[in-house]
């Protein structure tokens, strides 16, 4: 059931990419976002799924595994399918009622899919090749910066660390409150909309007492242990940029520099 | 109704690096009215086990047959099973959610399509099991009692379902001594008014030896020793090497037997055990 969820699971391999930078790896997974906007020709997507295949390849994580962390996502990727066959004007070739399948409408489902995909996929390669705690302490760093405008770098990466915790353990509480409620004859399955949106009661309390509770605990615990926000901690490991981080940048910047070029070409 | 596990193995996460094996190639049979202790360190499989007895887990490979039906197979419905086979999970206190006591007990047997007075006979009687006062607890909120009546608020919520197997993950866990006591001996009443078959996972031998019929010890997945108390706890040196040891006041009876002095060795309890050596003592004196 819930054991599908994979997005923002941390995948660990030790290769080269996992090695990599926290920082490095969020750079570069931005600059891959705006990559795909420059894309504008199956050409490109070629290029890009070529590029994702390699750094797949690199990370050593199975491709089947990769795949499956779509799979909750084929619905949105379906509709934007669906919505921009049918919304975009053009060249008529198939009449259904009032809807129209176009050309374009075919050329811009499909590219939009596309998009969604990779966009899913590289962003999922962000987190499946760097563990949470390697995650926020790269984008505490990077946002550092912003500290004199006003930006609450520490305290924002310290709620993004206890929020990717908790999140298996509140999978793993679901689970069990479901798996003890169908013990006692709860039917999570069957039924309309209005008796599923019920039956869900007997999840949804305990699951909230539970969290509340867990939340208090924690809060009880950091200030025990004298917690008191960003200012003064040291780190047990501090950030360094590498040589392979300079090598990955340069590959990403030959990366987008190839895009741009097919796109003005 | 009688339980019969063939080659049950079961595996977390197959084909991930999260990969875990948590039970392997298990086969073991269980008949009716009969009360077992299932026994083992943390993270041998027990919880994975007992899962499976009412269709909450898949098996990897194997079968489960509850009364000759086979519960893997599909045209079964897993609803007639949790009927039947009433779990009570780990730290069960965890799964009460409704305003009061009363309906969060309701809640198992209002599934099982009982009408309200039914329902109300079932609540009075597993309140009354657990040793909860009905008129003085029925309408108060289940999260403003104690953790120990929680934990009886619960357990009476499967209780009341009246499965004919009744499964019990570490009911104890946590408890004082003398809550533990009541619960466990409340446990064996049941079992023997009504001789359904109970199996009560449990991480302590002390607790387990003087109330089961048998017991499986489960280690790393696999089931290492099963058979009567007397049985498995001859094994000292299996179950230490796996890190369980026996009840104290059998290694006394076994240390007093080293000790050439001659005393029954089927002894579980320390009333037993008295009788014996007081026995024992006078039997000396007059020779
Ligand atoms: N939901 C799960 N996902 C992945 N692995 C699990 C899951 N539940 C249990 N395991 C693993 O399966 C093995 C057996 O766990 P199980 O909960 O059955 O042990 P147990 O005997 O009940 O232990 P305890 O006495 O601590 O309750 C353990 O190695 C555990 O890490
Ligand atoms: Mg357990």
């Amino acid at each position: 059931m819930l054991k599908d969820i994979t997005i923002g699971q941390f995948y660990p391999t030790g290769s080269f990419i996992h090695e990599l930078d926290p920082r490095t790896k969020i750079l570069i997974t931005f600059a891959y976002i705006v990559g795909l906007f420059i894309v504008s020709s199956f050409i490109s997507y070629g290029i890009v799924a070529l590029f994702v295949l390699g750094c797949i390849f690199v990370s050593k994580i199975p491709v089947k595994y990769m795949l499956k962390g779509l799979k909750p996502l084929r619905v949105i990727i379906i509709i934007t399918f669906i919505i921009n066959i049918f919304m975009t004007s053009g060249t008529i070739i198939y009449s259904l009622g009032p809807l129209n399948v176009t050309v374009e409408g075919l050329y811009q489902g499909t590219f939009m899919a596309f998009r969604l995909v990779f966009l899913v996929v590289g962003t999922s390669l962000l987190t499946l090749t760097t563990s949470p705690i390697a995650l926020t302490d790269g984008i505490e760093n990077l946002l550092n910066p912003l500290k004199p405008i006003g930006i609450p770098a520490h305290e924002l990466a310290m709620m993004m660390t206890i929020a990717l915790r908790f999140i298996p353990t509140l999978l793993e509480e679901t689970d069990k409150i479901m798996k003890a409620q169908m013990a006692r004859g709860a039917d999570f399955e069957s039924g309309n909309i209005i008796n599923r949106a019920k039956s869900l009661v007997p999840l949804l309390v305990p699951l909230f007492i539970s969290a509340f509770r867990r939340a208090d605990e924690l809060a009880m615990a950091m200030e025990a242990r004298c917690y008191r926000g960003g200012d003064n901690r040291t780190r047990m490991k501090q950030l360094v940029i590498q040589k392979n981080d300079i090598i990955s940048m340069a590959v990403m910047g030959m990366f987008i520099a190839i895009l741009i070029y097919v796109r003005i070409r | 109704m009688s339980i019969k596990i063939e080659n049950l193995t079961h595996i977390y996460n197959p084909s991930s690096p999260f990969e875990t094996t948590a039970l392997d190639n298990i086969s073991f049979e269980v008949t009716e009215g009969e009360f077992i202790g299932l026994i083992g360190h943390t993270g041998s499989g027990k919880s994975t086990l007992i899962q499976h007895l009412n269709g909450l887990l898949k098996p990897t490979k194997g079968k489960i047959l509850i009364n000759q039906v086979d519960i893997t197979s599909k045209d079964v419905k897993l609803q007639d099973i949790r009927k039947n086979v009433g779990l009570v999970f780990q730290y069960p206190e965890h799964q009460l959610f409704e305003e009061t006591v009363y309906k969060d007990i309701a809640f198992g047997p209002a599934n099982l399509g009982l009408n309200e007075e039914e329902i109300k006979a079932r609540v009075v009687e597993a309140m009354d099991l657990v040793r909860l006062p009905f008129q003085e607890l029925r309408d108060r909120s289940p999260f403003e009692l104690s953790g120990g009546q929680r934990r009886r608020v619960a357990i009476a919520g499967v209780l009341a379902m009246k499965p004919n197997i009744l499964i019990l993950d570490e009911p104890t866990a946590g408890l004082d001594p003398k809550g533990r006591d009541e619960i466990l001996e409340q446990i064996k009443s049941l079992h023997q008014q009504v001789q359904n078959t109970v199996i009560l996972v449990s991480h302590s031998m002390e607790d387990i030896a003087k109330l089961v019929d048998r017991i499986i010890v489960m280690h790393k997945g696999k089931v290492s020793l099963i058979g009567k108390p007397t049985q498995v706890f001859k094994e000292v040196e299996v179950l230490e090497s796996i890190g369980l040891g026996i009840p104290q006041i059998t290694y006394l009876m076994k240390m007093l037997k080293e000790n050439n002095i001659k005393l029954r060795e089927d002894i579980l309890t320390i009333e037993e055990a008295k009788a014996e050596i007081i026995n024992w003592i006078r039997g000396n004196k007059n020779a």
